[in-house]
């Protein structure tokens, strides 16, 4: 039996379709397809491609609103303020370009992979998860929206509509870097994304995540602390101040000592570029 | 549902389930072959196909996401822009096996329609996506970036020029047009599907449920197990050793192992739930590492082997032990590597039908003949009864040496009386496949004041895994080849195959002495360093030169290594100078220079391997080269036809190539040990000459004469003189030929004794790599700069293939030194074992050295499994130089080479 594969044009359809029973949301597939060896997606689809409405960034005084199905491609190629420098690196560095071609911005993070690049720079522009369902629309901080590695606090019927970037944290500029193995095609071993604004040299604002070195991502708040109101030093970051907010593990790709340590050069790095 | 995709500028409408993945649609439903399946899952990139003219990857997108769009794949993609860039591919040697060919070209595409004359640095972005496990991706980017100017035609070398020339792969067109056949493009679309049932336990004894209930349970689907297997149920590419079942009874002895066999149409077989297949599993103890398969107790995995000892290989010569307590400097260590995946993006597949009563496959392979042999003897037949038929295959390496599916799809076939196809999916592929054997190797290396090697001590644990397979080959070569190609008077070199729960490891470029040379090539950089000499010079001291004598007691006739190592000098200047400057600049990259060697013996150990080749001329003037050798992107195809055509002395597109084909070519043996272009293109050789005497001697003319071919005639003409041979007057032969040759050729070896002595081989190949490297000393990441490559091969039949082979085998060995680790049960995907993609390679500079070896069809010597040798010792040497890490644990990940920083500045 063909279960249903529903692509509608509206949000206000698809957001019928959600409330009518159990559906899978497929965006880019990116991650839906790579999780299966099977040569079908399982079960009854929505298809949230062809909706207008919810691919594209826009950018206004409040903020910046980057609509859940734009792709890793359009935000690596859009005009955006040098706060959104990071996430437009990571952009550049999810999978090859097929991927950026057609993997969103919200299937990263709803997929809440440990792993997932678009998540520290997210953090550093403290991104809000805005959700919708068939009766209203509620805002979540990605911290909390994020609630473990392949968890969320999305509930059944929800769709993530957009991704909210307060104006206040578009100021200063954003800086990414990724580790892995190799060059292209990596799950990293570990990423980090900082974003800084600077008055006559002087830290005003500081946010600074780490990836892939815990169950999620996480903002080094001790950190950033260290470095507001100080001219911007790399090397107020020592390797304790990282490792303690880090909870790494050992895989395939590091061990975590390793993990922990790189986070701190990577922070170090990154700071210093990020004016640069 | 119906759905609509404009190809070729006009509406396709398709009425399919719109879950499907893009790729099976476009393949199964439209025909579009050149979609290739590699691992569905985003990593291999072999599935790229424009959508609105964006690259994606057609595995990870449900059609019914392609709805109302506009999809362009290799077989549609036209235009000048395509012409331009096929003609690239082909002239580059851009295609070897050619199953990355149509994502690679089509990721080109969607660059070259935004910018037709790109930059390196945009070509390599734009292909980043697709893995080739064949090329180094040098060739692939030269002809991205070449594509945009128009090329002259090609110009066929004059007759007896083809040796040497640097002509296209003259099978290429169907690489770079999307229309060559792999292993799942073969067959009819109904053909039943077969799926194997796996353990999903490393050691087990199992009893299987009620099957006949399941079976009833699933109604259109056949079961097989081994009580079903008509033959013996065991095969082996060793015959005395053959150990490994086709289904397995009643015990399983790794992960994955299949146990048993559905069989149905597509799509009952693809959607069942093979986790409810009916089997009783019992877990038994289980070893994953060489120490652990040897250690006392350890469960033991086949009868008759106790220890888990395979086989042990053992060469000697003279008294190590004495030499080294004599010797004025000794380097000594434990140096260990990982499984090495082969990971060629085309997975196992074929097809098997029956024909009248023979059996016919059509899968993916390097060794027909063996394929035929032991899949008869499985299946109970007599080997005239099945004939296989080689299809492309999209890389092998090593691993389709050994049978995958074709006793699988055989079986079925007889059983049901349908065609039959498997085609393994990529995570099944790596559990099921051949690795590169892991080792454990202690070695020690004397010197004396002068910088002379005195003596070597070697003792290598190789972790053989499951079954035989090409294990004791592992075990004979190391213990030739340990010494590297250097003078070594005093020796004694162990090798041993210790059988564990992993996989099966098997035949991988090079067997076992890649890593061999990671021991002897770390060791002689602990020596050069003790005796304060530079590196290179070093080697180059202790270089074998000609009528050099090796540790098996063989005199070397013909080497070139000094040569090559000459060939490097300038560049090790020009490289250590360069990483010094920037070493003086301070910063956190560190850069460093490293050098290391090979040898190789080229064809079987000491055993036969003949290869037999028939030329022969139809009355219709037709000039048909039966060969045998598979071509799985080496290039056999065309080397051997340029020999046998300089042979013959006729151009070389006068040459129709007929197989492989069991039923049509004569046995050319498998494409490994680097063997083809010295074994079959010797037998080319001589059928050539066969046959050109054959002719002179019926046209009384000498051998200075040139002959030529037209519809039904040839000419023979020497100085004004001329005879024809009127072809269609003449009888034909049972093969259809009214002037044949056939010619064998089997290298001249001798067995070893129990030391090791003999003449195991009777050609070799050199070479030496220089590896530039930078390091990053606070996050032991490196990056891998520039190789010089200088390898011996006698001579280059044909320097464009040559060099693909240097760059591919190069890619190969720089993933055995940074990145590659196959973890049983933890690694069978594309991203969690991790290939070099397009940005992780170095610039290469390939130096061809010939020097001419006496035995070699026109000199040549074998080039394809030396190439990957020196890589990882020489970048694992150029780390050190640059960090002071002495790497003895490959791949060397980012966090061993920090940890490695670590020991060399505190010492501990
Ligand atoms: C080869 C390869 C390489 C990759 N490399 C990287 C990498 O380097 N870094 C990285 O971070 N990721 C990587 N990924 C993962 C993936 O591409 C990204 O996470 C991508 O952004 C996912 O987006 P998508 O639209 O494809 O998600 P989908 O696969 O469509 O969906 C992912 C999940 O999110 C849900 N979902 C999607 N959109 C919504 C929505 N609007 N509302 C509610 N739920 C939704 C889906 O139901 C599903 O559970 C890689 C994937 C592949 C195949
Ligand atoms: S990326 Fe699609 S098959 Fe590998
Ligand atoms: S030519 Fe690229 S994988 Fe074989």
């Amino acid at each position: 039996m063909t279960e249903a594969y529903l692509r509608p044009d509206t949000l206000d359809e698809a957001l019928a379709v959600l409330a009518d029973g159990e559906t899978r949301i497929a965006a880019g597939c990116t991650d839906l397809f790579a999780a299966t060896a099977r040569k079908i997606l399982p079960g009854r689809t929505l298809d949230i491609s062809r909706i207008p409405t919810l691919r594209g960034i826009l950018h206004d005084d409040s903020g910046l609103t980057i609509g859940a199905t734009t792709t890793w491609t359009d935000i690596a190629t859009a005009e955006l303020p040098p706060a959104c420098r990071g996430l437009q690196l990571a952009a550049r560095e999810v999978g090859g370009p097929q991927i950026q071609n057609r993997g969103t911005i919200a299937g990263n993070l709803c997929n809440a992979s440990p792993a997932a690049d678009g998540v520290p720079p997210l953090l550093t522009l403290d991104a809000q998860v805005v959700l919708r369902t068939k009766d209203g629309e509620r805002s979540l901080p990605l911290d909390q929206f994020l609630t473990g590695p392949r968890r969320t606090a999305r509930e059944a019927g929800e769709i993530v509509v957009a991704i909210r970037v307060p104006a206040e944290a578009l100021e200063g500029a954003g800086h990414f870097l990724k580790l892995g193995a190799r060059r292209h095609l990596v799950i990293s071993i570990a990423m980090v994304a900082v974003r800084v604004s600077l008055v006559e040299g002087i830290v005003q604002q500081a946010a600074v995540a780490v990836g892939a070195c815990g169950p999620v991502a996480v903002r080094l708040t001790q950190l950033e602390k260290a470095l507001v109101g100080q001219p911007l030093d790399p090397h107020l970051v020592t390797d304790d101040l990282v490792a303690q907010a880090l909870s790494p593990i050992d895989d395939v790709r590091a061990d975590a000592p390793y993990r922990a340590h790189a986070s701190a050069e990577l922070v170090r790095r990154a700071l210093a570029q990020v004016t640069a | 549902m119906t759905l609509s995709f404009t190809i070729r500028g006009e509406r396709q409408e398709v009425e399919t389930d719109p879950h499907r993945r893009l790729s099976e649609v476009l393949r199964d439903d439209l025909g579009l072959k050149s979609v290739k399946v590699g691992c569905d899952a985003g990593d291999c990139g072999a599935c790229t196909v424009l959508i609105d003219g964006r690259q994606a990857c057609a595995c990870l997108v449900p059609a019914g996401q392609a709805d109302g769009a506009s999809i362009e794949t290799l077989e549609t993609w036209s235009g000048g822009a395509a012409d331009r860039l096929r003609d690239a591919f082909l002239a580059e040697g851009a295609a070897q096996c050619g199953i990355c060919t149509p994502g690679m070209m089509m990721a080109a595409a969607e660059l070259l329609s935004a910018s037709p004359d790109p930059t390196e640095d945009e070509v390599r972005t734009a292909l980043s996506g697709v893995l080739c496990r064949c090329t180094g991706y040098a060739s692939i980017v030269a002809a991205v970036l070449s594509a945009s100017r128009p090329r002259p035609a090609e110009t066929m070398p004059a007759p007896g020029q083809s040796v040497g020339a640097p002509v296209r792969r003259l099978d290429g067109r169907p690489k770079v047009d999307g229309t060559e056949m792999f292993g799942a493009d073969v067959g009819p679309r109904d053909a039943l599907v077969v799926r194997a049932v796996r353990s999903p336990h490393f050691h087990a004894a199992f009893t299987l449920g009620d099957t006949a209930a399941w079976a009833v349970e699933h109604p259109g689907v056949t079961v097989l197990t081994a009580a079903d297997v008509p033959g013996v149920n065991r095969f082996g590419v060793i015959p005395h050793l053959a150990d490994q079942p086709a289904l397995a009874d009643g015990i399983v002895r790794h992960l994955g192992e299949a146990v048993a066999l559905v069989v149905g149409e597509a799509s009952l077989v693809e959607a069942l739930v093979l986790s409810t297949f009916p089997v009783t599993w019992e877990a038994h103890p289980y070893s994953l590492t060489e120490a652990e398969g040897a250690k006392d107790g350890a469960q033991l995995l086949h009868e008759g082997r106790p220890g888990n000892l395979l086989i042990e290989g053992r060469v000697s010569t003279g008294d190590a032990e004495t030499a080294l307590a004599a010797s004025a400097h000794v380097a000594d260590g434990t140096f260990r590597t990982s499984y090495v995946e082969h990971a060629y993006i085309e997975p196992e597949a074929g097809i098997a039908w029956l024909e009248g009563d023979t059996l016919i496959i059509a899968a993916c392979t390097q060794a027909p003949v063996m394929d035929r042999d032991e899949t008869a003897k499985v299946l109970g037949l007599p080997p005239d009864r099945v004939r296989i038929i080689p299809t492309a295959t999209g890389g092998g390496f090593g691993a389709k040496l050994d049978l995958s599916v074709q006793p699988l799809i055989g079986l079925a076939a007889l059983k049901t009386g349908k065609p039959c196809r498997m085609v393994w999916g990529r995570g099944e592929s790596m559990l099921a496949s051949t690795k590169r054997h892991p080792g454990t190797m202690t070695a020690r290396i004397g010197a004396d004041a002068e910088g002379r090697i005195t003596a070597m001590r070697f003792d290598g644990a190789f972790n053989t895994g499951a079954y035989a397979s090409w294990g004791p080959t592992v075990a004979s070569r190391v213990p030739v080849h340990a010494s590297g190609p250097y003078r070594t008077p005093n020796y004694r070199a162990t090798a041993r195959a210790i059988h564990t729960n992993g996989p099966t490891s098997g035949a991988f470029r090079g067997f076992g002495v890649p890593q061999a040379a990671i021991a002897q090539e770390v060791l002689y950089d602990d020596l050069a360093l003790a005796l304060g000499m530079d590196r290179l010079a070093f080697r180059r001291a202790n270089a074998f030169v000609d009528g050099d004598r090796t540790t098996c007691g063989q005199t070397l006739p013909s080497v070139g290594l000094a040569d090559c190592l000459d060939a490097l000098a300038p560049h090790w200047e020009v490289a250590l100078e360069a990483a010094e400057a920037h070493n003086r600049g301070g910063g956190v990259t560190r850069r460093g220079v490293g050098v290391a060697s090979c040898w190789y013996g080229c064809g079987n150990t000491s055993l036969p391997n003949p290869s037999t080749v028939r030329i022969g001329i139809t009355s219709a003037g037709r000039l048909c080269l039966h060969q045998g050798a598979t071509d799985i992107g080496q290039g056999s195809n065309t080397v051997i036809a340029q020999i046998a055509a300089d042979a013959l002395g006729v151009p070389l597109d006068a040459i129709e190539i007929v197989g492989p084909d069991t039923a049509l070519t004569p046995d050319c043996g498998k494409t490994s040990a680097s063997r083809q272009t010295f074994v079959t293109g010797r037998a080319a050789q001589a059928a050539g000459e066969a046959l050109r005497a054959l002719i002179l001697r019926q046209t009384n003319l000498p051998e200075t004469a040139s002959i030529r071919l037209s519809a039904g005639r040839l000419s023979v003409e020497d100085g004004g003189t001329r005879q024809d041979i009127d072809l269609a007057a003449l009888t034909s032969d049972s093969h259809g030929y009214v002037l044949a040759a056939e010619e064998t050729y089997d290298p001249p070896t001798t067995a070893l004794d129990a030391d090791g002595q003999g003449a195991p081989y009777a050609v070799y190949g050199f070479g030496a790599q220089l590896a530039e490297v930078e390091v990053d000393m606070a996050l032991g990441t490196t990056r891998v700069l520039h190789i010089a490559a200088a390898h011996d091969l006698g001579r280059a039949i044909n320097p464009t293939l040559a060099r693909g082979q240097v760059e591919g085998g190069i890619a190969q060995g720089l993933g055995l030194a940074l990145m590659e680790e196959f973890v049983p049960g933890r690694t069978e995907n594309l991203h969690d074992y991790l290939i070099p993609t397009i940005g992780d390679m170095p610039r290469i500079t390939p130096i061809l050295i010939e020097k001419p070896d006496p035995e070699g069809p026109f000199g040549a010597r074998g080039l394809g499994e030396h190439v990957l040798i020196p890589t990882a010792p020489a970048i694992l040497n150029a780390i050190r130089h640059a960090s002071g890490a002495r790497i003895t644990h490959v791949p060397a990940l980012p966090h061993r080479v920090l940890a490695a920083i670590g020991k060399a500045r505190h010492g501990t």
